[in-house]
């Protein structure tokens, strides 16, 4: 009786859409594109306060006044909310259990209480911003 | 009790005659409450007898039967009929070398399971004159981990796993983690410095699809994350206490 | 055999992902905001420099777009490994330095302001 066990291929770059927990996983991982744009973004932002200049500043606000930033910005902040944020809150539990006495609090627990916090910061830097 | 005629698409491989895997149907008469094991043995005996597959207990604690049903790594004896369609393609799971149909060869796994440390690991003697006991809530905060039946349907899920072999994987690092959180063990260090390592804990990306196939809620994401917690903080601990422990 | 260096990368993208859940969703949200027209009080360039003047503003904001930078950074090699990118050393060393890029970056405009 001689073996050959045989090695099913796995292709490297499309793996991910075999089925939906991959391709949501890929989507999740994918924002850390947008991450890095709005981090640039910012850092534009301090690099046009530095210059001093109310001109400059107003300028840039400007900038982001066109239809194409507009649509921009509000898909980025779905995509982003539903794929990174949600996403991270719903994991959160799992790296941070918490015991008590004998029994382990409830996953939801944990994400409310995420959520809470996220809406309390948000609403702080609305706040900050003269947003409310 | 009423039957139903379910359609069978088995991966076949015979290593001494096939250069690759093929498909082969069969169509078997079933008890509606039967789970896709008991089709499988319905073929074995009185189908096709030639077709080989690892099967044990029946009930979900041997681990022997774990399978692809419909692409989505299980145990066929708590796969049931009723939650399939009427059509069902069985494989062996994947990332595994076939051996043999619907067998696989599972000695890579095996041998990374040692480099779990999967014992208790005592730097202090235990007390003396009195049992060294154990809490209920001590007990608790590691029992799911024990869950483990070693049935590898994690790793069928786990694409890093997929992608490169050379991962530890979700049902060794859980086995790990179940010891590292251990009220009697003092072995966590002496564990991370193994499974934080290269091909270790680091290479999960946290897809999870690992704790959403096993069949025992073990949970083995969970385990992974909280030990790169672990890693992380024993990282920090090493470079500023200055030296290994 | 010991833990990998990994183990300091993680840490600063399990920090930044923190961040970046909390507080990156308003960050986009202002973005949105000033784009549709209305530019808040507090986004006029006297409060929001006199914001970043401040030490504490300045903290903040550094912490933010840093963490974050390194968030992203220790993301996207993961994404070019599992779009099958195998040169990881390469990606590695190219996403920590645009990270780290950034993070001088922010410091010296914040050092400016």
């Amino acid at each position: 009786m001689s073996r050959q066990p045989y090695v099913r291929p796995v292709s490297k770059t499309t793996w991910y859409m075999r089925n939906g927990r991959y391709r949501k996983y890929m989507l999740r991982e994918v924002t850390c594109l947008l991450v890095g744009v709005y981090c640039f973004l910012t850092i534009w932002v301090l690099a046009t306060l530095a210059s001093g200049s109310p001109e400059s500043w107003n300028a840039l606000l400007a900038s982001q006044q066109t239809p194409v930033m507009i649509g921009f910005h509000a898909i980025a902040l779905i995509y982003f909310l539903i794929y990174q944020s949600f996403d991270w809150f719903k994991l959160a539990p799992k790296a941070m259990p918490v015991q008590l006495g004998e029994h382990k609090l409830p996953d939801r627990y944990i994400i409310i209480a995420h959520y809470v916090a996220w809406a309390v910061v948000s609403l702080f830097v609305f706040w900050l911003a003269g947003v409310i | 009790m009423s039957m139903r005629q379910m359609e069978l698409e088995v991966l076949r491989y015979d290593p001494e005659q096939d250069e690759e895997p093929r498909f082969q149907n069969y169509s078997v008469p079933c008890v509606d409450d039967w789970a896709i094991l008991d089709a499988l043995n319905y073929v074995k005996e009185n189908i096709d007898t030639t077709l080989a597959y690892r099967w044990s207990c029946h009930m979900m604690v041997c681990g022997s039967c774990g399978m692809m049903v419909n692409g989505e790594p299980s145990l066929t004896c708590k796969t049931f009929i009723r939650d399939l369609p009427d059509h069902v393609r069985i494989e062996p799971l994947e990332n595994f070398p076939i051996e043999r149909d619907l067998v696989v060869v599972l000695d890579d796994v095996m041998e990374k399971l040692r480099m779990a440390k999967p014992f208790i690991i005592r730097k202090d003697p235990p007390p003396e004159d009195q049992e060294f006991t154990q809490s209920r809530a001590a007990l608790y905060k590691f029992k799911q981990y024990t869950m483990c039946i070693n049935c590898m349907c994690c790793y069928a899920a786990c694409p890093q796993y997929a992608l490169d072999s050379s991962f530890i994987g979700p049902a060794v690092l859980a086995l790990a983690h179940r010891y590292n959180i251990d009220s009697r063990d003092q072995g966590k260090a002496e564990r991370l410095n193994l499974l934080a390592d290269h091909d270790g804990v680091w290479e999960c990306s946290f897809v999870g699809a690992c704790s959403e196939v096993c069949p025992k809620s073990v949970d083995p994401a969970a385990a992974v994350q909280q030990m790169k917690i672990d890693g992380a903080k024993e990282w920090w601990k090493q470079k500023l206490g200055g030296g290994k422990s | 055999m010991a833990i990998a260096k990994k183990a300091f990368v993680w840490g600063l993208f399990a920090a930044g992902g923190t961040v970046t859940a909390f507080v990156f969703p308003v960050l986009i949200a202002l973005f949105l905001i000033v784009a549709l027209g209305d530019v808040p009080e507090g986004l006029q360039f006297e409060n929001i420099h006199a914001f970043a003047t401040n030490w504490l503003g300045k903290a903040a904001l550094f912490i933010v777009i840093s963490l974050s930078l390194w968030h992203a950074a220790h993301r996207l090699r993961v994404v070019f490994h599992d779009f099958g990118v195998r040169m990881d050393n390469a990606v590695a060393n190219a996403v920590y330095l645009v990270a780290l890029i950034g993070t001088v970056m922010t410091a010296f405009y914040l050092y400016q302001i």
